[in-house]
């Protein structure tokens, strides 16, 4: 569990966060959602401590983010596992080695095992015989798979999504949604995914927090997104006047 | 007032370079890449540069040693001290910041902007020490045989220069390497050469790590990586003249 304790960020005299508090649930698919500039990026920044807030507290169950040394950080980021919106795969190494990197660095496998290891997450991925091409040399999906690979290596605890969905066809994304809720119903894993995508929502959304304007607007499951009366959650998710009119009918029947 | 801000924010980042490695084979394996990048990759230039300093420097020698009363076979005692004191270290590292410090620099602030430093943090990885750590070692093993083989080139210079140019004697010029030779001056070249190649590879490293912004931005760090290495370069050269030789 991460839970978020009255956050709040400014940048300058810009107020980005607006004391916001939320639950990330273990052993769930935990969405931010939110229009561009709602401030989903920075919050998932805070949680996993690429950014400092300016007040408030995040917890990993009993470990408060925000009062840890760096030794204690770096272990923690050991158990934490994150798709970057960009892939932010390294260019100079081939697939294999990308996924092999945090092994590499943290663990004292044999070659054997790393090797084993490193097939075992590409199968996972179904990007098997890909071991050899650099990240130019495949689509962005499959970038977005061999991101989910490497974040998986470790088999984190926590693992982040920053717009997985990104740049991606319709029908890719909802492969990459169902890969990221899958694999945390198996490793049973604390996921957090910051998307504006509402196929995401509605397909993988176990418990949602919509952030509007840096505040947290609202908040409960995918199921409880169609009943919702909520003004601001609506005029997101069913943005345009063709799903409102399939909300409607879908309310009806 | 930002210079101030700069540096106190560089002077703060320096012991974040010197933390334990979490792996040492995996800084092993990216110092002997950096070595190899380093040396070979400047090798060719360096040898260029310094064998026409070296040709240049006997030949403004010769001019001026024309009409006067000290002997000829001089040019050999002052073009190996020049190379030796000042020329192939001084000048090399110049070289060595403009060529290796904007690589540096831009290899860095890319990996900030394509999120791989912060993909590195993510994992847990110190990369303060994990990018610039190695560099640094690097560096500071290959650039002072970098310069000993500028030195070396660059007397080569000046003895062709001398022979088929100024018109002075092989003999002539061999007498003046071999006298008034001070071995102290070999640890001043290296003393120079370690604290350059120190400058050089930090400036750019953290011109590169913090770098924020777009491509304009990337490539604005890069030449502050340059003017700022060669301006510091020329700095700690005349405070270690002034202690050293004083």
């Amino acid at each position: 569990m991460i839970k978020a304790s009255n956050i709040i960020k400014a940048f300058s005299d810009q107020q980005v966060l607006k004391d916001v508090s939320f639950t990330f649930e273990a052993g769930k698919t935990n969405l931010i959602i939110g229009k561009s500039g709602a401030g989903k990026t920075v919050f998932l920044k805070i949680l996993v401590g690429l950014l400092n807030p300016t007040s408030g507290s995040i917890w990993y169950d009993k470990i408060d983010l925000c009062s840890i040394n760096r030794d204690e950080l770096r272990a923690l980021r050991m158990k934490i596992g994150m798709l970057f919106q960009g892939n932010a795969l390294f260019d100079s190494m081939t697939v294999e080695e990308n996924i092999r990197f945090p092994m590499d660095m943290f663990t004292k496998k044999t070659a054997k095992e790393k090797q084993k290891q490193v097939d075992l997450c590409l199968e996972r991925v179904s990007l098997q015989g890909s071991n050899h091409k650099y990240p130019s040399e495949i689509s962005g999906g499959m970038q977005k798979r061999v991101g989910i690979a490497r974040s998986i290596v470790l088999n984190p605890k926590y693992l982040f999504c920053d717009e997985p969905n990104s740049g991606l066809d319709p029908k890719t994304a909802i492969t990459i949604d169902e890969l990221i809720s899958s694999i945390t119903q198996e490793h049973n894993m604390t996921t957090i995914i910051n998307t504006h995508d509402m196929n995401s929502v509605m397909e993988i959304g176990e418990n949602i927090c919509l952030l509007s304007e840096g505040q947290l607007a609202w908040q409960g499951s995918k199921a409880e997104v169609l009943h919702s009366q909520d003004y601001v959650l609506l005029d997101f998710i069913f943005a345009s006047p063709f799903l409102k009119r399939l909300r409607e009918t879908a309310l009806k029947n | 007032m930002k210079l101030i801000r700069d540096f106190g924010q560089y002077v703060a980042w320096l012991p974040d370079i010197f933390s334990r490695p979490e792996n040492m084979s995996m800084y092993y394996k990216e110092t002997i890449r950096q070595m190899y990048d380093i040396g070979i990759g400047s090798l060719s230039i360096v040898m260029i540069i310094s064998g026409f300093i070296g040709a240049v420097t006997s030949i403004q020698f010769s001019y001026q040693l024309e009409g006067t009363m000290i002997p000829s076979y001089y040019i050999g005692y002052i073009v190996r001290d020049m190379m030796i004191i000042e020329m192939a270290v001084t000048l090399t590292s110049i070289v060595l910041a403009g060529k290796i410090g904007s690589t540096m620099a831009a290899e860095i602030g890319g990996m900030r902007q394509k999120e791989h430093i912060d993909a590195m943090e993510i994992m847990g990885v110190n990369t303060s020490a994990y990018l610039v750590m190695p560099k640094l070692l690097a560096s500071v093993v290959i650039i002072p045989i970098l310069v000993i083989v500028a030195c070396i080139v660059g007397i080569g210079g000046g003895y062709f220069a001398a022979i088929t140019v100024a018109g002075f004697t092989s003999a002539e010029f061999i007498r003046g390497l071999r006298s008034f030779f001070v071995p102290f001056n070999i640890l001043i070249m290296l003393v120079k050469s370690v604290t350059f190649a120190f400058i050089i590879t930090s400036v750019a490293c953290y011109q590169g790590y913090f770098v924020t912004g777009g491509s304009i931005e990337l490539g604005q760090a890069s030449t502050r990586a340059v003017v700022f290495g060669s301006i510091i370069i020329l700095i700690a050269d005349l405070l270690i003249a002034l202690i050293l030789m004083s």
